[in-house]
């Protein structure tokens, strides 16, 4: 069958209840979103139409600054440790038998699925005091006394990589389990050891993908929102964290809708980056 | 050999990774008494328990079920049309359409979140509960819309075109072909959207967060204002379904393939 143009007015149909959908509850809820940033906060925790940059203006100050900075530094830390840890993994993955292979994307897409306060709930536990994993380090004579790894910078990003990695996993594995096997094959057959034809044949013939899903983990780590607040001290907070806190604690929903168009252009960017880099590359 | 045994080192770190935090969790919902203690000090299955019988987890437990089955409905019946549009006609300004379907699930939550918030605050309906089943739907459109758009990719066009030559139109086509055809995938796409909307938090708290309470949110709760071993038991119960579902995808499915693996003959 041929794919043909609508013609009759009926043929539209199929796609005007989406185009609708999407249209009044994405297009206009963001569009609402950007005409408040640019609203003016009246005390009470209400806004007022109004034409001020000044929300935008507050960018500029060393506070915003600051969180912008670590939050992208955050997240390409969390990016580069998932694709170190998630490109040898998926690749040995598809190696596996299908049925191993089918338990593991059970129990990532587990693990990918869980709301971020279990996972902080859960890693706030563990990494606690009173009930975290010291006590077995105690236990086992490696430490001296329990104690508490929560809230911390290291808490933060073991949480960040913990949900981030089945993410990593599940954007490589197409890319993986379409590799022609018999790259892997020819360089071993010329002698190159497992470990050598991997990073001198797989990584390099995969390399725009790597780095269009470092792009793609890393918006994914921009967009955590609470484990930095679970697990982290104030200064661990992330852009995320901050327009939660703004729109809800701080009733300053103008402020919080600005740092969220922010975020948005900067995603774009990023999105757009990724698809440019990995367009280029020919099906591999 | 060597090199095997590395990797399996290296698959059994990473699952002990992947499976601690929630071993501990599991274990600390054991406890004896209203203490989150590990390894728990006396054992008892109230906890567990305490999920049906408490009445407001219960309570939450219904709200978020609920939620989650009628958005995921939603999901797929803007995913569905809009897939079969794309796999039928000939429209470069329906891409359009597409990538606002895909662009939720690629942007920081938050913003979703957010826009959610000022949109039903503007119009006036900020706080009624129904709100977040529609904003969950199109939260989670992307799901559905990347399963089904697989889906009809493997249709076979002959198959179609063979009906057509012997007089079939459209709807018949449908009925009799293509809708078997992408049935598993419309099933999964439901399931991930589901699953997804379950454990969603913060679409859900900027809509209805100050007048009901779903799973999440209870939890967030009582992180806040007070830890009970409910919320550890709870959140074992939500792996096991999410566990489970995913396991059912892959029983009447093919997991792999729906994960934009290729299959063995396509090679």
């Amino acid at each position: 069958m041929r794919r043909t143009p609508p013609e009759k007015p009926a043929d539209y149909l199929p796609i005007a209840f989406p185009a609708a959908m999407l249209g009044l509850f994405f297009v206009v809820p963001f569009a609402i979103m950007v005409a408040i940033s640019f609203f003016e906060r009246v005390q009470g925790g209400f806004y007022q139409p109004a034409f001020t940059l000044a929300n935008y203006g507050r960018f500029l100050s060393a506070f915003f600054g600051e969180i912008l900075v670590f939050s992208l530094f955050l997240a390409a830390l969390v990016s580069a440790v998932c694709l170190v840890l998630g490109v040898p993994f998926t690749y040995l993955l598809t190696k596996l038998s299908r049925r191993v292979q089918v338990a593991w994307l059970i129990g990532l897409l587990g693990v990918l699925s869980l709301s971020e306060v279990i996972i902080g709930f859960a890693w706030s536990t563990l990494l606690s005091r009173t009930a975290g994993i010291s006590n077995l380090f105690v236990a086992l004579g490696l430490m001296q006394q329990p104690r508490a790894w929560t809230p911390g910078f290291a808490a933060v990003m073991t949480g960040l990589v913990y949900q981030a990695f089945p993410y990593t996993v599940l954007v490589l594995y197409p890319a993986f389990s379409r590799l022609d096997p018999s790259l892997g094959e020819a360089a071993r057959t010329l002698g190159a050891s497992p470990l050598r034809a991997f990073l001198t044949v797989i990584v390099p013939a995969l390399r725009k993908t790597l780095i269009a899903t470092f792009i793609i983990v890393f918006i994914f780590a921009l967009g955590a929102y609470l484990l930095p607040q679970i697990l982290g001290r104030p200064q661990h907070w992330t852009l995320s964290v901050l327009v939660t806190d703004q729109a809800i604690y701080q009733s300053n929903m103008p402020f919080a809708a600005a740092m969220a168009v922010f975020l948005v252009i900067a995603s774009l960017v990023l999105v757009l980056l990724a698809n440019m880099i990995n367009r280029r590359e020919p099906a591999s | 050999m060597s090199g095997r045994f590395l990797s399996r080192v290296f698959f059994a770190a990473l699952a002990l990774f992947l499976a601690l935090p929630l071993v501990v969790i599991a274990g600390v919902a054991l406890n004896e008494k209203k203490t989150l203690a590990f390894p728990p000090q006396g054992l008892s299955a109230d906890w567990y328990l305490q999920i049906f019988t408490d009445d407001a987890w219960r309570a939450a437990l219904v709200h978020s079920v609920l939620i989650a089955a009628s958005s995921a409905l939603i999901s797929v019946a803007i995913a569905a049309p809009l897939a079969w549009f794309l796999w039928r006609r000939v429209a470069p300004w329906a891409r359009i359409v597409q990538v606002l379907g895909l662009s939720p699930f690629i942007l920081p939550p938050v913003i979703t979140a957010l826009g959610a918030l000022s949109f039903w605050a503007t119009i006036g309906l900020y706080g009624q509960p129904w709100t977040v089943v529609i904003s969950h739907g199109i939260f989670f459109v992307s799901l559905p819309l990347v399963t089904i758009t697989l889906g009809f990719a493997t249709i076979d066009r002959e198959i179609i075109e063979a009906g057509t030559t012997m007089g079939a139109d459209d709807r018949t086509l449908l009925k009799t072909i293509v809708f078997p055809l992408i049935r598993p995938y419309l099933i999964s796409g439901f399931a991930f959207a589901f699953v997804l909307s379950l454990n969603e938090y913060i679409v859900a708290y900027m809509t209805i967060g100050f007048t009901l309470e779903t799973i999440p949110i209870k939890i967030f709760n009582a992180l806040r204002y007070g830890y009970t071993p409910t919320m550890a038991s709870v959140s074992v119960f939500f792996v096991l379904v999410a566990v489970t579902v995913f396991g059912l995808v892959a029983r009447f499915g093919d997991l792999p393939k729906l994960l934009g693996a290729w299959d063995e003959g396509e090679r």
